[in-house]
């Protein structure tokens, strides 16, 4: 080989540290990209992870009683393993429709309120607080409506005071932040041209706002009153603080009431064989109500971001 | 007509039928040309005749836009480039590119410097130092920026900021830098600065400069070629293209009849 | 007879208002009474000893340190798996079959009670995998949970990254790798350490998914096996079970300080972020 010194050396030429380099590079680029494809799908691993632990310590319990007893069943007596979720499915139900009654109005109209007609400076104060507040752990509101809100009904309509009526309003107000949240970026996400358009053909603001501005959000509104929905079937502390946990079909607003979510909570702690199967089962009869309300809210904001 | 012709100096890039396709746009018609070693090839046309595409096939960025698909071959030292066995990441290292804005990545001008060679695996802190006094030098901008290497560089003037995207690319040691108007956001007197930069660089580079500006092609180009509609209207050297072009199209251009 | 649109406007002005009005005064009364009742209570020795009677006296020391450790842990779990999920997203793939399984899978768990939080990890965590009421068993469980908020927080974060960066980092010859870890996290990492701070929020504030999981002991916890009590779970037991109402309050009132402390320290954070992206 010949060696001649007054040939300069290239620093193109690809030595070998470069090319040994490039190896490791290329390796640990692809080794990267696996990693990432593999870490991807943690979110939904643990979904289904999570679905099948909750089916498998359940379904055969449903399976053994039976589908219909157990929820159309109104006894439910762990000792004499009576297993019948259903006045725990209508407390749940009214539960959740009075926090609906409650919330959905005052979260939209508050949205409406905030971006429409108030200005923009505000907004930006008042729209984080209430994000602020949804931070708030559910247990502070619960004993809010331990120490404030069932005194109040006790004294002034009767009835023991913790109770669906209590439960109900709660649960309102803790799906504020996400209604208002939600809704107000529907509506801000509403094309400005929209609003000018019915205001240059002599609308008032608010015949623009629910002629126009509501319809075009109207998806995301929906999408945000479901997701508040599945908040409040799901949320435990809270109800179980304030609604009375009384395992019956209430007849009044201020009857006590045991929510599904409230049942497992309650009895997970001591519970053993049969009762705990039932309890896991009652989570399952819970998971299918909230993934059906959790598609649906995603049906809802993808045709939002469809049109 | 002299369409991609090149005999007596060392072809550094054979383009040879390279169309390129962005879904169903096509943005290249079937190119061939030869690109010459160590000298400046100025590339001109108006907005949107593919010269930018161009450019950006040469180092295979069109890879990053999944829609983008190349037909033909493109010879780098005989070898081509699209070829399964060619690694981009590998190819980036010998065709280096500087972008249209100044584009330095939000860290100090040292940091940005040292980045490519850092990424090929040079640790040392005095070769790393060398470098980044031997590339901003020859970006003339070292005097500029000696005594404050570690400032952030998005702190520097768009001029500034453009050399330093030019040293950092310089810092990869490549063999081809690709100039993509580099001076279409700088006054006059950083433009001048570049145009002296390049003028020296070609020594030791292949340079590819598109540009939007007739008159830097015909200040510093060797050869020019002329793009309209992703089609090479014509090839030639810098003089002949801009006194006597063979094509009416080149005649009309650069004399700013149209474009 | 038609009402005159103008006072249509005003009437609705009026009852739009009034909900808003009723909506934040609300709000803002719980917070006000938590703590005009419980700050009263809270004293250096609240804060530094540990509890007696079940928390009837004393302090609330062990819980304290649960509350910072639990979700911490949980964060350091979530951390990687969210991000890692969000650079996939953005970096690696383009929208198709595999990203709207990804992204629905994340939507659907965002939604999940956090009951069914508890059950499972009591089932998975604590029962078939042998780990007990203990630190990690809580801390797997509150990753699950906040992982849907990191990973979005954490997309949103690296969208925002200038595509220019990637395009001149890959035009300096690196590797997509190189390309996130040297110019796509860190400048994403403001608004990741958003999600963070959300994801710890929660954490705080999480009772049902954790008194399942970590238990509810009041020793102070020296490994990651042994169970803890956070002070959401502590406070629940407290006024569940009316052990003391004015422990209750001022642990509730701590509680809220740290939530409220810790949404601050979020926002703040996205607002910076935001203000530095649109510089």
């Amino acid at each position: 080989m010949q060696n001649s010194p007054n040939i300069p050396v290239q620093p193109n030429c690809p030595d070998r540290r470069r090319t040994q380099n490039a190896v490791v590079i290329w390796c640990r680029d692809k080794l990267a990209r696996y990693i990432f494809l593999a870490v991807a799908f943690s979110a939904t691993a643990s979904l289904l992870l999570i679905a099948l632990f909750i089916l498998k310590e359940g379904v055969p319990f449903i399976i053994k009683v039976g589908l219909k007893s157990f929820l159309l069943s109104s006894e439910w007596n762990p000792a004499a393993e009576k297993f019948g979720i259903y006045p725990m499915i209508i407390a749940s139900l009214w539960v959740t429709l009075g926090a609906m009654l409650i919330g959905a109005p005052l979260g939209v109209a508050g949205a409406i309120f905030l971006t429409q007609f108030v200005p923009r400076s505000i907004m930006r104060i008042i729209k984080p607080m209430i994000e602020l507040l949804a931070g708030i752990p559910s247990v502070v509101y619960g004993f809010m409506g331990v120490m404030v809100l069932a005194p109040f009904i006790r004294n002034y309509l009767g009835g023991p005071g913790l109770s669906l009526l209590a439960g109900s309003i709660i649960l309102g107000v803790m799906v504020l932040p996400t209604v208002i949240s939600i809704s107000t970026d529907a509506i801000n996400a509403v094309p400005k041209t929209y609003l000018e358009g019915a205001l240059a053909l002599g609308a008032t603001r608010w015949q623009s706002v629910h002629m126009v501005i509501l319809k075009a959000a109207r998806s995301g509104i929906i999408a945000s009153i479901i997701l508040a929905m599945g908040r409040a079937v799901g949320e435990t502390m809270a109800v179980i603080m304030v609604a009375g946990n009384a395992v019956r079909i209430p007849h009044s607003a201020l009857d006590p009431v045991r929510t599904l979510t409230a049942n497992i909570a309650l009895e997970m702690g001591y519970a053993t064989g049969l009762h705990r199967q039932a309890l896991f089962a009652t989570g399952v009869v819970l998971f299918v109500v909230v993934m059906i309300l959790n598609s649906l809210a995603i049906a809802a904001m993808k045709r939002k971001t469809g049109n | 007509m002299r369409k991609g012709q090149c005999v007596e100096r060392k072809v550094k890039i054979s383009v040879q039928n390279l169309s390129v396709f962005f879904g169903q746009h096509q943005a290249l018609r079937s190119l061939t040309m030869n690109v010459p070693a160590n000298r400046i090839l100025g590339i001109i046309g108006p907005a949107s005749s593919g010269k930018t595409t161009f450019l950006r096939t040469l180092n295979r960025m069109n890879d990053l836009d999944p829609e983008s698909r190349a037909e033909g071959r493109v010879l780098l030292d005989g070898a081509d480039i699209y070829h399964p066995s060619q690694s981009a990441v590998q190819l980036r290292k010998r065709v280096g590119m500087v972008f249209a804005l100044p584009m330095p990545l939000p860290m100090s001008i040292y940091d940005n410097v040292v980045y490519g060679p850092r990424l090929s695996g040079i640790r040392n802190r005095a070769a790393l130092d060398v470098i980044v006094e031997r590339t901003l030098t020859a970006a003339f901008l070292w005097d500029e920026v000696k005594d404050r290497l570690n400032m952030l560089a998005l702190r520097l003037s768009g001029g500034q900021q453009q050399r330093l995207c030019l040293a950092r690319t310089l810092a990869m040691e490549p063999e081809v830098v690709l100039l993509d108007e580099p001076c279409s956001g700088l006054d006059p007197i950083s433009t001048a600065r570049i145009e002296d930069a390049l003028t020296v660089l070609k020594e030791r580079y292949t340079i590819i400069l598109v540009t939007n500006n007739t008159k830097q092609a015909s200040r510093i180009a060797d050869e020019t070629a002329f793009f309209l509609m992703g089609e090479l209207v014509e090839l030639g050297e810098t003089s002949q293209i801009f006194t006597v072009p063979c094509d009416q199209r080149t005649s009309d251009y650069v004399t700013g009849r149209f474009g | 007879m038609r009402i005159p649109p103008k006072i249509t406007q005003a009437l609705a002005v009026i009852l739009l208002g009034a909900a808003t009005l009723i909506t934040v005064i609300t709000l803002v009364l719980i917070i006000a009474f938590v703590l005009k009742r419980g700050v009263p209570e809270i004293s250096w020795e609240f804060l530094s000893t540990k509890p007696r009677e079940m928390g009837k006296a004393g302090g609330i020391l062990p819980t304290l340190l649960g509350t910072v450790l639990l979700p911490l842990l949980a964060i350091l779990i979530a951390l990687p798996m969210g991000v890692g999920t969000a650079v996939y997203l953005t970096e690696y793939t383009r929208e198709n079959r595999v990203t709207r399984i990804i992204r629905f899978g994340t939507d659907c768990l965002a939604g999940i009670p956090s009951i069914i939080f508890g059950l499972f990890g009591y089932i998975f965590f604590v029962t078939i995998l042998g780990m007990g009421w203990s630190m990690i068993s809580g801390g797997l469980t509150l990753a699950i949970m906040i992982l849907p908020t990191i990973i979005r927080t954490s997309e949103e974060a690296i969208r925002s990254v200038p595509q220019a960066y990637r395009e001149v980092s890959c035009s300096l010859a690196a590797t997509s790798w190189e390309t996130v870890y040297k110019v796509v996290l860190p400048n994403a990492l403001p608004g990741i350490m958003t999600g963070v701070v959300l994801g710890i929020g929660r954490s705080i504030g999480e009772t049902a998914a954790v008194i399942f999981t970590a238990g509810s002991s009041l020793m102070m916890p020296s490994s990651l096996n042994d169970s803890v009590r956070t002070m959401s779970v502590h406070f629940y037991l407290l006024a569940r079970e009316g052990i003391s109402d004015e422990k209750a309050y001022a642990t509730a009132a701590v509680l809220v300080f740290a939530v409220l402390l810790v949404n601050l320290a979020a926002y703040w954070m996205m607002n910076r972020f935001i203000a530095k992206r649109s510089r």
